[in-house]
């Protein structure tokens, strides 16, 4: 269950914090921290969940678009970047650089708030 | 709290967020900020638009007088329904920056010399040589002098204020995908940036001289006069002038003396000629194509106007499509983002185009400097004191870079020891040039779509001043008429084709051509007008028009003869020779060659090849090999005739134009650069330079047929780039034939940038395409969607319609309001 609250919480605050588009891209790194001290799980599931929250909303998020867009622009940036075209590709990029950003700093998180001595017995 | 994994872990974010938030260098440019530009919510996701989204709205312009209709049809052009004309600049400018802004924003920063604000440090040369140009100075000058007329300054203004809406609405995760890319933001659009755009258009229609008169200095140095005069001939014997041969004048008004020393030290052989290579040069092929017939030669008996400039083809477009209906005038056409009102387009009374004058308005003058401080100079007899301008060009990740730029009597000091390179060394060129003496800017076309008959075609165009136009005309009453219209300095034989000495006024220009002398034809009664960059006249005319390079002869050959020949005119037909891909050079050119070939022992396989030309329809179109035969040939025999002999110069020469070379093979003379020069123990004749080509053509064309390259469409392989020339944001491999010489004038990336067509019928007929889409993202369905259409030789309908009309019509698409509150 915490695993779960952890990454929705993740990836609504990091929704929510991506829609001012004043703020710095990277403002989720700080939800994401926060979650992972305000919902302590052990270093391990804190990064999986941070990675996921975010994996999930970029990746979901860029797939829900390139629908749209009929993979117009996905196209010719994963050709720029160089991705050999492929639009799931960047996509999944997208969800991978989002995640590993948010995952590091849950796991920042999480470290934080852990005593040297782990305790055992937390479960999702 | 585990400090040490805490630590290694925090650390480990912070490092990969800068990482991500840095741009990278790879190759010679740099990546975006990947987590910056990969963020759905900020980055470049958020330019993909929905294929099927809305472009309806309801948007608030506070400084709007009235309420502003507009209606978007299939195609995303705007059609603009106001109730004056400031409001509908003011919504034009708003559309512009909606769908351009980047475009806007960057052409107008080129010109500024500001590129390596964006793009780093090495574009530095290319911001010194705006700068040093004038550019600034120019637009400046311009906005000065055009400001005194109130309506454009209105106009102008409104317009400003339109784009800056739009920026100021803009949410950052809004901004056009190119900014995204560069990492860099909008900044606010001032009145001044329409005058540096206007200027970009004359720099690149008229600026070719400042590399080519160096080029021609050498060129006369190398040489000697005399034989550069042969060699470099201005008689052109197929020309077919805009205003026919056998037209009489009217003796000069301006009496233009050459200056006595003009012998020994303009024409002589002084070995003082500098040259220099600059970082950017206006495309050779930047010309057009426009033309006109009369009621008399078409089917509906309503005249037709026809319209092509060719220019640097890019996404975005330089063009984007609009009407504008307020209640003093409705025109439809092609605008400039950058720049209120219609460029070539029409009304319901008239229509019109353009074409480039390619007349010399650009020179260099020769100065002396008392030293590198450049505050003094030498002319007439005393030090004058120039006007030092520091010019600061900031560098993106890099300290700003100053420069200095002296300005003379005659212009801007452009080369000068700080600004040099090996063959200008140690000299100050001063540009003279008639874009730096201001002028009225846009007031002509904003005339031209308020123009209801001749006369007020006239008055608009003779405000015109640069880059000189051939401005085709139309009007319902029947009427068609061309007239070459710009400030055209007054020259005596040669003037200004060379560096000119500058240490007094004795080589200063000594008139501008009033504008009543300025070349025109109105009603002729052949039944049409037309031009292609040819000389507006032939020699009977009494100013210098400039030397020959400068002007293309075939294209206005074929326009001609084909006008004469038609008749029952529709606008399907001319659709047909707007798109025509016959070769007009190669049919007097391919004669020659063969007659040479058949005198020459070929091989099998030359003979091949020989057959393919012989066997070749003329016509350019994409899956002719005959075309690139003949292209691979006559390539090789410019080679085989000039490179031995040009090549021991130590600066660089322009190669004598094709028309030259074909004059001489016709005579068939014995020919001194036929001769290879580094056989000395050899003698090669014309024929032997023909073998020579045959040889070099046979290995180049088994090679490309080896690569299935050598039908003419894959051969040049057109294309169209993005102005920052990234692949995939550009258009490859286009299935387009025409080229040089051909009314289609597609090139490899050059070519009609505006195809257009109006019939004045009552309800007027009009068509018109353009290589690009309305939008200028890239991750628009627009913004590319024209350009299969454009490539096949096909048209849109345009749609003109009163308001009433487009509010019913099922082809708008969507409505956008404007309001003031």
């Amino acid at each position: 269950m915490k695993f779960l609250s952890a990454l929705l919480l993740t990836a609504l605050l990091a929704f929510a914090t991506g829609l001012y588009g004043a703020l710095p891209w990277w403002s989720f790194a700080i939800t994401s921290f926060i979650v992972a001290i305000a919902i302590h799980q052990k270093a391990g599931k804190a990064f999986l969940a941070g990675f996921a929250g975010l994996f999930l909303l970029w990746s979901i998020l860029a797939f829900l678009i390139d629908n749209a867009n009929d993979h117009i622009l996905a196209t010719k940036v994963a050709t720029i970047l160089p991705l050999g075209g492929s639009y799931w590709v960047l996509i999944l990029l997208t969800g991978i650089i989002g995640g590993l950003v948010s995952g590091l700093t849950a796991l920042a998180g999480s470290y934080m708030r852990q005593t040297p001595k782990p305790k055992q017995s937390e479960s999702i | 709290m585990r400090i040490v994994p805490f630590i290694i872990s925090a650390v480990g974010a912070a490092g990969l967020i800068a990482v991500l938030n840095t741009q990278l260098p790879v190759g010679g440019s740099k990546t975006p900020r990947l987590g910056y530009f990969l963020s759905p919510q900020q980055g470049f996701w958020q330019n993909a638009e929905p294929v099927n989204g809305s472009h309806d709205g309801n948007i608030k312009l506070v400084g709007l007088k009235a309420k502003v209709d507009v209606y978007m049809d299939e195609r995303l052009v705007p059609h603009i329904y106001a109730e004056n004309d400031v409001d509908a600049y003011y919504t034009q400018g708003y559309l512009h920056a909606k769908y351009r802004l980047w475009q806007m924003e960057f052409q107008t920063h080129v010109a500024a010399g500001r590129l390596s604000e964006i793009v780093g440090p090495d574009r530095i040369d290319t911001d010194k040589f705006f700068r040093r140009m004038g550019m600034v100075y120019a637009a400046e000058k311009t906005m000065k002098e055009a400001s005194k007329n109130k309506e454009i300054k209105a106009a102008i203004d409104a317009y400003a204020q339109g784009v800056n809406d739009y920026i100021s609405k803009l949410e950052p995760q809004q901004i056009p995908f190119e900014y995204k890319l560069l990492d860099y933001k909008p900044e606010a659009w001032t009145a001044q940036k329409t005058y540096l755009f206007l200027m970009f258009m004359s720099y690149d229609l008229t600026a070719r001289g400042v590399t080519n008169d160096l080029k021609m200095t050498n060129a006369r140095n190398y040489f000697g006069y005399e034989d550069f005069d042969q060699l470099y001939t201005n008689v052109q014997d197929s020309l077919d002038p805009i205003v026919p041969k056998g037209t009489a004048y009217t003796p000069a008004s301006i009496s233009v003396t050459a200056p006595a020393s003009v012998d020994s030290l303009y024409y002589g052989k002084t070995n003082s000629g500098g040259a220099a290579i600059a970082p950017v040069v206006p495309d050779k092929n930047n010309g057009s194509n426009n033309w006109a017939v009369a009621g008399s030669k078409t089917k509906s008996g309503r005249p037709i106007l026809a319209n092509d400039p060719h220019l640097g083809l890019n996404l975005p477009s330089l063009w984007y499509e609009v009407q504008i209906t307020t209640p003093t005038h409705s025109t439809y056409g092609a605008s400039f983002p950058g720049s209120p009102a219609v460029i070539i387009g029409f009304n319901d009374s008239i229509a019109w185009g353009v074409t480039n004058a390619g007349r010399d308005v650009i020179d260099y003058y020769d100065m002396k400097f008392k030293d590198s401080t450049l505050e003094q100079y030498w002319y007439n007899d005393v030090w004058n004191k120039a006007d030092v301008k520091e010019e600061v060009i900031k560098v993106k990740g890099k300290p700003d870079v100053i420069d200095h730029v002296a300005y003379t009597a005659f212009g801007p000091v452009m080369y000068d020891p700080s600004y040099k390179n090996e063959s200008t060394k140690g000299k100050y060129l001063a540009l003279k040039w008639t874009a730096h003496e201001g002028g009225q800017g846009l007031q002509t076309f904003y005339d031209l779509n308020r123009a209801r008959n001749f006369d007020d075609y006239l008055t608009a165009i003779h405000k015109w001043t640069c880059p000189g136009q051939n401005f085709v005309f139309v009007s319902k009453s029947g009427d068609i008429a061309i007239k070459q219209q710009g400030a055209f300095v007054a020259r005596w034989n040669r003037q200004g084709d060379f560096i000119m000495p500058g240490e007094d006024n004795q080589y200063m220009w000594q008139g501008i051509i009033p504008n009543t002398e300025n070349p025109m034809m109105k009603n002729p009664a052949r039944g049409f007008v037309s031009s292609a960059n040819q000389k507006s006249t032939d020699d009977s005319y009494p100013y210098y028009l400039g030397a020959a390079s400068d002007f293309p002869v075939y294209r206005g050959v074929i326009i001609n003869k084909k006008l004469a020949a038609m008749n029952n005119i529709t606008a399907a037909d001319i659709q047909e020779m707007q798109t025509d891909n016959y070769n007009v050079f190669a049919e007097m050119a391919r004669p020659v060659l063969l007659k040479f070939a058949s005198e020459i022992a070929l091989t099998t396989e030359e003979k091949k090849y020989i057959g393919v030309l012989q066997s070749w329809n003329l016509r350019n179109d994409v899956g002719e090999q005959g075309a690139t035969v003949f292209r691979a040939i006559w390539d090789s025999l410019e080679t085989a005739i000039w490179k031995d002999e040009f090549e021991r110069s130590p600066l660089p020469l322009p190669w004598p134009d094709e028309p030259i070379l074909l004059d001489i093979m016709l005579r068939d003379s014995v020919y001194y650069f036929a001769d290879n020069a580094n056989t000395p123990d050899k003698t090669e004749t014309l024929r032997d330079a023909v073998s020579m080509a045959i040889q070099k053509a046979t290995k180049a064309c088994a090679e490309l047929e080896k690569n299935e390259e050598l039908a003419w469409g894959k051969f040049k392989d057109s294309r169209i780039n993005h102005l920052l020339k990234i692949d995939p944001l550009s258009r490859l491999h286009l299935p387009i034939g025409g080229g040089v010489h051909i009314i289609n004038a597609t090139t490899k990336t050059h070519g009609p940038s505006w195809r257009m067509i109006v019939h004045m019928t009552d309800e007027i007929e009009a068509y018109g395409v353009y290589p690009g889409g309305q939008s200028g993202n890239p991750g628009s369905k627009y913004y590319d969607d024209f350009v299969d259409t454009w490539a096949a030789g096909k048209y849109y309908r345009i749609l003109f319609l009163k308001k009433i009309a487009a509010a019913k019509s099922a082809q708008m698409k969507w409505h956008l309001t404007f309001t003031n509150s």
